[in-house]
């Protein structure tokens, strides 16, 4: 095993459609304050001691400027120390946070700031469609009509046709995740919506409404990352860690093919042999589910599963010792860039088979406690899903999006939700463990990191 | 009739400048009163003409200009794919070009109402995934011939025929699907 690290603080500048108010390194610098803040830590006393970065964005385009990332690096006051950028599409954050974890655990690096920024507001909405569309192929997909919506929106009627998912499922996870983020100060779409809300919401691609569909955003976050001998440095500089401590015990990534239309349809036996979790393959009544499932023609993964996903979720639980993430794990924040795809997600990470995540999602076990979602949930929350409000309601400023997740799931597990929100109805109760999961392209990158309490203190 | 919108477009594109407010005394009041001055924003243009190979791809581009459409397949284990590709992904071996049937199944769909800046002039259109006896991969493609106002689960599975283009675009796009 490589040696424990450890999340020790992290910040987010809020969220929000357009900052022209800053430049990108300036808001970068907004969130890295406020995780200096949180150490009790001086700016110059904290650059002393870090050892180097992780830069995470996605887009040139955006931007219009190439090598943001060491301008950002230089912002911070971070030159000479090392540094590279990460990108890849929607995961380039997770992707980030696990080079981060990756330079501590190699013994590179005792202390490691991992940082990440999107501005996409300096194109006009459709614009930033044609962008985000150019991480399709431009020989065969991009020219068809490249549309990220559209290519999810495919994903949905084909998950209706094989399973029977519903749009009124789908906008269950839109009421959940915007009305969980009425609790959260950084998100952008505080909302109360009803499933008639989302349903009478524009037609962007049928069936997904504007109010299944994540938002463009400008914003940044930074998250620090440590070893034993990190943590130690950071305190004798007089650093206040929040105790237990909270450490990274699984990494898990998997890849898929950019074309959709390239995605293999396996056989049964391929699906058990090598994409099955250990708890299917354990269950007699789900090797027979699937058998069913398959007689009546359902391939994997197909258009509507991410075998990305899944093949991050099994390495993650692996490392972690997780064999029943629905009832071992105490939250998720997940990368619900659309309702369709956290239905998606569900079944990949193993919440429930697939075939049964829109049923799932309307059973309330993804719910906050004590929130009143004007739903009638048949089953009390198991294991809220985006907790925060999600992609769908804080936004998806590209490369910061899997950062925010991990300092959302880092606070969790400090128990100080309410501190930073202001608002302690967010805060899952005695969280002791948690998973993040980041998610590019059309299910092409997927990490699953899994982030644990330690049972006592350090 | 329906309502028009409370709010008209933002849009980009405005007056031009060329020189904007400042204090004429430079006191340190003034120079501080900077820090809350509203950002200064100014439009950059970017355009670039690319010259795109389709390399190893060319001769399905080829194929669509003279109606044929085709597909690659590896010649051991006959895994065809109807997206071409160069190399078998499962044996790393070069594939060759067959001759795919000109009419298939639609596998998914959707219609786009909203689209990138390039396509919003075609909304609302359709996209559909087409699948097609003997190939084990599918097409990404424009379904036309149906109606996009009302989209239906029904069309999954609908069988559909390939049309090409009369001056071809050298674009996946020369070949398109219309029902059967």
């Amino acid at each position: 095993m490589p040696p424990t690290v450890y999340a020790v603080s992290g910040g987010v500048s809020k969220f929000a459609k357009a900052r022209p108010d800053k430049t990108f390194q300036a808001v970068v610098k907004e969130a890295y304050d406020y995780a200096l803040q949180d150490l009790g830590l001086e700016f110059a006393a904290f650059n002393e001691l870090v050892d180097g970065s992780v830069a995470s964005y996605f887009s040139d385009h955006f931007q219009r400027q190439l090598m943001a990332g060491i301008m950002v690096q230089d912002y911070l006051g971070l030159c000479p120390k090392p540094s590279h950028r990460v990108e890849g599409g929607g995961a380039t954050g997770g992707l980030c946070f696990q080079e981060a974890w990756k330079s501590v655990a190699s013994g590179h690096m005792d202390i490691c700031v991992a940082y990440g920024f999107e501005t996409m507001s300096h194109v006009e909405t459709w614009k930033g469609n044609e962008f985000i569309a150019l991480a399709s192929d431009v020989s065969f997909d991009y020219p068809v009509g490249g549309f990220y919506s559209g290519y999810y929106a495919m994903m949905v009627t084909r998950h209706m046709q094989a399973f029977g998912t519903t749009v009124e499922q789908m906008a269950h996870v839109s009421v959940k995740n915007h009305r969980n983020a009425y609790h959260n100060p950084y998100a952008q779409k505080r909302q109360r919506y009803t499933l008639q809300d989302v349903r009478a919401a524009p037609m962007v691609a049928w069936p997904l409404t504007r109010l299944d569909i994540c938002v463009m955003s400008d914003g940044a976050a930074v998250t620090i990352l440590c070893s034993e001998e990190g943590v130690r440095k950071l305190e004798r500089a007089g650093a206040r860690i929040t105790r237990p401590l909270v450490k990274v015990t699984g990494i898990g990534r998997g890849t898929d093919a950019m074309r959709m239309a390239d995605r293999p349809h396996v056989d049964y036996e391929t699906f058990m042999r090598h994409y099955a979790t250990e708890l299917e393959r354990s269950s007699d009544e789900t090797r027979a589910y699937y058998r069913r499932l398959w007689e009546r023609g359902v391939r994997y993964p197909g258009v509507h599963s991410f075998r990305a996903g899944r093949m991050a979720g099994n390495m993650a639980w692996k490392m972690a010792g997780v064999t029943d993430p629905l009832h071992e794990l105490d939250f998720i924040e997940l990368h619900d860039a659309y309702t369709s795809s956290e239905i998606q997600t569900y079944e990949d990470l193993g919440l429930c088979r697939y075939g049964e995540g829109g049923p799932f999602a309307a059973s309330g076990q993804a719910f906050m406690p004590g929130i009143d979602y004007g739903l009638d949930l048949p089953q009390p929350p198991v294991c809220p899903v985006n907790p925060s409000g999600g992609l769908i309601a804080c936004g998806h400023p590209v490369g910061a999006t899997g950062l925010m997740q991990a300092v959302f799931a880092l606070w969790q597990l400090q128990g100080a939700i309410a501190r930073h929100f202001n608002d302690p109805t967010l805060q899952v109760n005695a969280a002791r463990r948690g998973a993040i999961h980041s998610h590019a392209g059309t299910g092409t990158y997927v990490t699953v990191t899994v982030l644990e309490r330690e049972a006592t203190d350090h | 009739m329906s309502q028009l919108p409370s709010h008209r477009p933002e849009t980009l594109g405005g007056y031009v400048v060329h020189n904007l407010p400042f204090p004429t005394v430079l006191s340190d009041e003034a120079l501080a009163l900077l820090k809350q001055m509203t950002p200064v924003q100014i439009e950059q243009v970017y355009q670039i003409t690319y010259l795109h190979s389709y390399g190893q791809d060319s001769p399905f581009f080829a194929g669509l200009t003279n109606g044929v459409f085709l597909g690659c397949r590896d010649p051991r284990t006959g895994y065809t794919y109807a997206t071409p590709r160069g190399h078998d992904m499962a044996t790393g071996e070069p594939t060759q070009w067959v001759v795919l049937p000109g009419e298939g199944r639609v596998h998914a769909f959707t219609v786009c109402y909203f689209g990138s800046e390039a396509f919003l002039p075609e909304c609302p259109f359709v996209l559909a995934l087409i699948e097609f006896a003997g190939a084990d991969t599918l097409f990404l493609t424009r379904l036309m011939g149906v109606d996009p106002e009302h989209p239906s689960l029904d069309w999954i599975g609908m069988k559909v025929q390939a049309r090409y283009l009369r001056n071809s675009q050298l674009k996946p796009t020369d070949v398109y699907f219309v029902p059967a």
